[in-house]
């Protein structure tokens, strides 16, 4: 019984930084800068309706592009040898190590209209694209700062699947297809939840890629939310009612994902 | 002199025993499985009928778990040929093999209930020569099919009204089952179990022996069972293979492998058994402890030095006087029938069962009929079994416990590397 006490160390940190932050930012969504109580930070939520599907829109393409870059990935290092394995990891998580900002800005420089994109395909004779300031640039940013978090938890789940599954389902009479869509991929699935939750959240909410590749006229969440707190927009009221909206609506984007997949139980909610 | 253990030729194996049973189905030939330089399987020669019982018995890393997993088509042999039906199927994956394996660790699907579990095989599309594989005969069969067939290996496995229910939720001995009944609905022509009831406990296993015994004889189907149980092996055996380090030891009916054991590793390994040295004076007369014994044995040279295996039931405890030899009662332990007495023959350890209560330190005779004494040539194992100078009340597990635990270790790991 005597155990119980060692976990007070983390429920003061959570009350601290977790319960606290929330209750504080609750209390600011539903008060005004008098201080009373109001909903009316909520009732002009309907002025942002094109920047939270905007977000919301992004976050999900960028989702799903780093499943279907990120799931082969996984599967297939799954499947290499040990050691190479650990080099290919580190490979994939190197990146991360590196500061966000300064790869946010390579990007800049790759995707600018005189960037080395468009230097590379002039040098080719191809037609230069104008990439920079649109949504697609954002894409791009999202999917390459967040495929990591998407690759790994996938790994991790199929890397400790059974070996002897695989052999029963051959056994069976499934050949390597069978195998895959009846067996790996179902087991793997709450390796996918994780990483969905661990791209869409911070990609719904980022404002430093959408600032820099976005140009201005892509305003996501982040930068709305950004804006009302240290912009001129100054009003950390309104800013807390819409990071609390955003909040709820991620919350429920996961409890479907929860619900309607299989193994869902697993997934990390975030 | 000395005979290295070496595995009967294919050709003689069949030539002895093709006439008495089934005709032939499955042959390995000259089978070699090598990982990193490590020899696990040496030259195996094997040949499996149809509607056999054939267990694969052995201590750890004998090489039993690596020839099934050959038959099944999860390694192949570094070097040898696998035969089927006198087809040879090196190169056939395990999908488009007409075997199906019961797994050490059941390997169930997680995700899946008890009804999926078992349809898994009667779901796969058949295609080219994976059509024949489970029973599908080249088509795809109807949900009605499945269902029937399911329910039908629901009820032989004593699993109805479970159909639903999550396999993790289940104990062992009703996962094993479930694992059985996935095997069996696809109506293999070979069933592989390895090792299928070494998670259960005693009372357990041996219901599950005679539900197995049961289910091969009413389906069958050939099975070849992997076991380090010598127990198990006799009981449920037609044939029993007897494997050490890579080799075939003996191969034979229980009766045979147990009564006439080629040599001293396969007399020990099968029951209790003393093993002391003797020289074979001529046919039927062999002298041990200087003094002669009649026995039955035949066909070796004159005064050639051999091993001599006397069970330790076998042995009659008589009065000094009327003893062929006499020694010390060393230890008595009551084991419920019997008595197990340790009894010091010059400074040479024997166990006798008896029913017959003779007190620690008394001095007694004892009396071996002809038919209790049997005579094998020398081997690389003469002299390393066969004396109970060591002897604790425990043997028992003792032996046990150190012949397992290595075995899914060392073999299974060799796998996931």
């Amino acid at each position: 019984m005597k155990l119980k006490y060692l976990s007070a160390p983390y429920i003061l940190w959570m009350t601290l930084f977790v319960v606290a932050p929330v209750v504080i930012v609750a209390v600011y969504a539903f008060s005004n800068a008098q201080g009373g109580f109001t909903f009316d930070n909520f009732s002009k939520m309907g002025d942002y309706v094109s920047v939270f599907s905007r977000s919301f829109l992004l976050a999900g393409i960028s989702t799903v592009i780093c499943i279907i870059i990120g799931y082969p990935i996984a599967y297939i290092l799954s499947k290499e040898r040990t050691y190479l394995q650990r080099i290919l990891i580190m490979l994939i998580m190197l990146p991360m190590w590196m500061n966000f900002l300064l790869r946010t800005y390579a990007w800049m420089s790759i995707l600018e209209n005189t960037g080395l994109l468009n230097r590379f395909l002039s040098l080719l004779g191809l037609p230069t694209v104008a990439i920079i300031n649109t949504p697609g640039a954002i894409v791009i940013g999202m999917v390459y700062n967040f495929l990591p978090f998407m690759i790994l938890p996938i790994y991790s789940v199929i890397v400790k699947i059974d070996r002897s599954l695989i052999e029963a389902a051959q056994d069976l009479g499934a050949g390597t297809v069978t195998v895959f869509r009846r067996v790996i991929f179902p087991l793997s699935l709450p390796g996918v939840f994780s990483g969905v939750t661990m791209v869409f959240v911070p990609a719904v909410s980022t404002f430093v890629i959408s600032q820099l590749l976005g140009g201005g006229a892509n305003m996501l969440l982040g930068d709305l939310i950004e804006m009302q707190f240290l912009g001129a927009a100054y009003n950390p009221h309104l800013g807390s009612a819409i990071a609390l909206v955003m909040m709820v609506i991620v919350m429920i984007c996961m409890w479907l994902m929860n619900k309607f997949g299989a193994g869902g139980e697993e997934a990390v909610m975030l | 002199m000395y005979i290295y253990p070496v595995s009967i030729p294919a050709e003689k194996y069949n030539h002895e025993w093709g006439t008495i049973m089934a005709k032939e189905f499955i042959r390995l030939r000259d089978c070699t499985m090598v990982f990193d330089d490590d020899v696990v399987l040496n030259k195996i020669n094997l040949t499996i009928k149809d509607n056999e019982f054939l267990t694969l018995l052995g201590p750890s890393g004998c090489g039993k778990t690596t020839t099934l997993r050959i038959i099944g088509g999860f390694v192949k042999p570094t070097s040898g040929d696998v035969f089927f039906n006198g087809v040879r199927i090196n190169d056939v994956p395990p999908h488009k093999r007409t075997v199906n394996t019961v797994f050490q660790k059941y390997a169930l699907f997680p995700h899946l209930n008890v009804y999926e579990n078992i349809a898994f095989g009667l779901r796969i599309k058949p295609r080219g020569k994976a059509a024949m594989k489970n029973g599908h005969e080249g088509r795809r069969l109807s949900k009605d099919e499945i269902h029937s067939r399911v329910m039908e290996m629901l009820e032989v496995v004593s699993l109805k009204g479970f159909e639903y229910r999550d396999v993790t939720s289940l104990s062992g001995g009703q996962q094993q089952r479930v694992a059985i009944a996935r095997a069996l609905v696809n109506r293999p022509k070979v069933l592989l179990l390895d090792e299928p009831l070494g998670a259960l406990d005693l009372r357990l296993r041996k219901d599950m022996q005679i539900e197995l015994k049961r289910i091969q004889e009413a389906t069958g189907i050939t099975f070849i069972y992997v076991t380090h149980d010598q127990e198990e092996a006799l009981s449920m055996s037609d044939t029993v293979v007897v494997m050490d380090g890579g080799v075939i030891q003996q191969i034979g009916t229980p009766e045979d492998i147990y009564n006439e054991p080629v040599n001293a590793f396969v007399a020990d390994f099968i029951g209790e058994s003393n093993i002391v040295d003797g020289i074979m004076v001529e046919d039927g007369v062999v002298e041990i402890f200087g003094k002669k014994f009649a026995c039955l044995d035949e066909g070796f040279d004159p005064m050639e030095p051999v091993d001599v295996v006397i069970r330790p039931e076998d042995v009659d405890i008589v009065d000094i006087k009327d003893g062929m030899l006499t020694g010390t009662v060393t230890n008595i332990t009551f084991k419920g029938v019997h008595y197990d007495v340790i009894v010091d023959f010059k400074g040479f350890k024997w166990l006798i069962q008896t029913t017959d209560y003779c007190p620690a330190n008394s001095r007694i005779g004892i009396k071996i009929d002809p038919d209790g004494i049997h005579v094998m040539k020398k081997s690389v194992y003469s002299g390393m079994y066969g004396d109970y100078s060591s002897y604790s009340a425990e043997y028992e597990d003792i032996s046990d416990a150190d012949l397992e635990p290595e075995e899914t270790v060392s073999e299974d790991e060799r796998y996931e590397t």
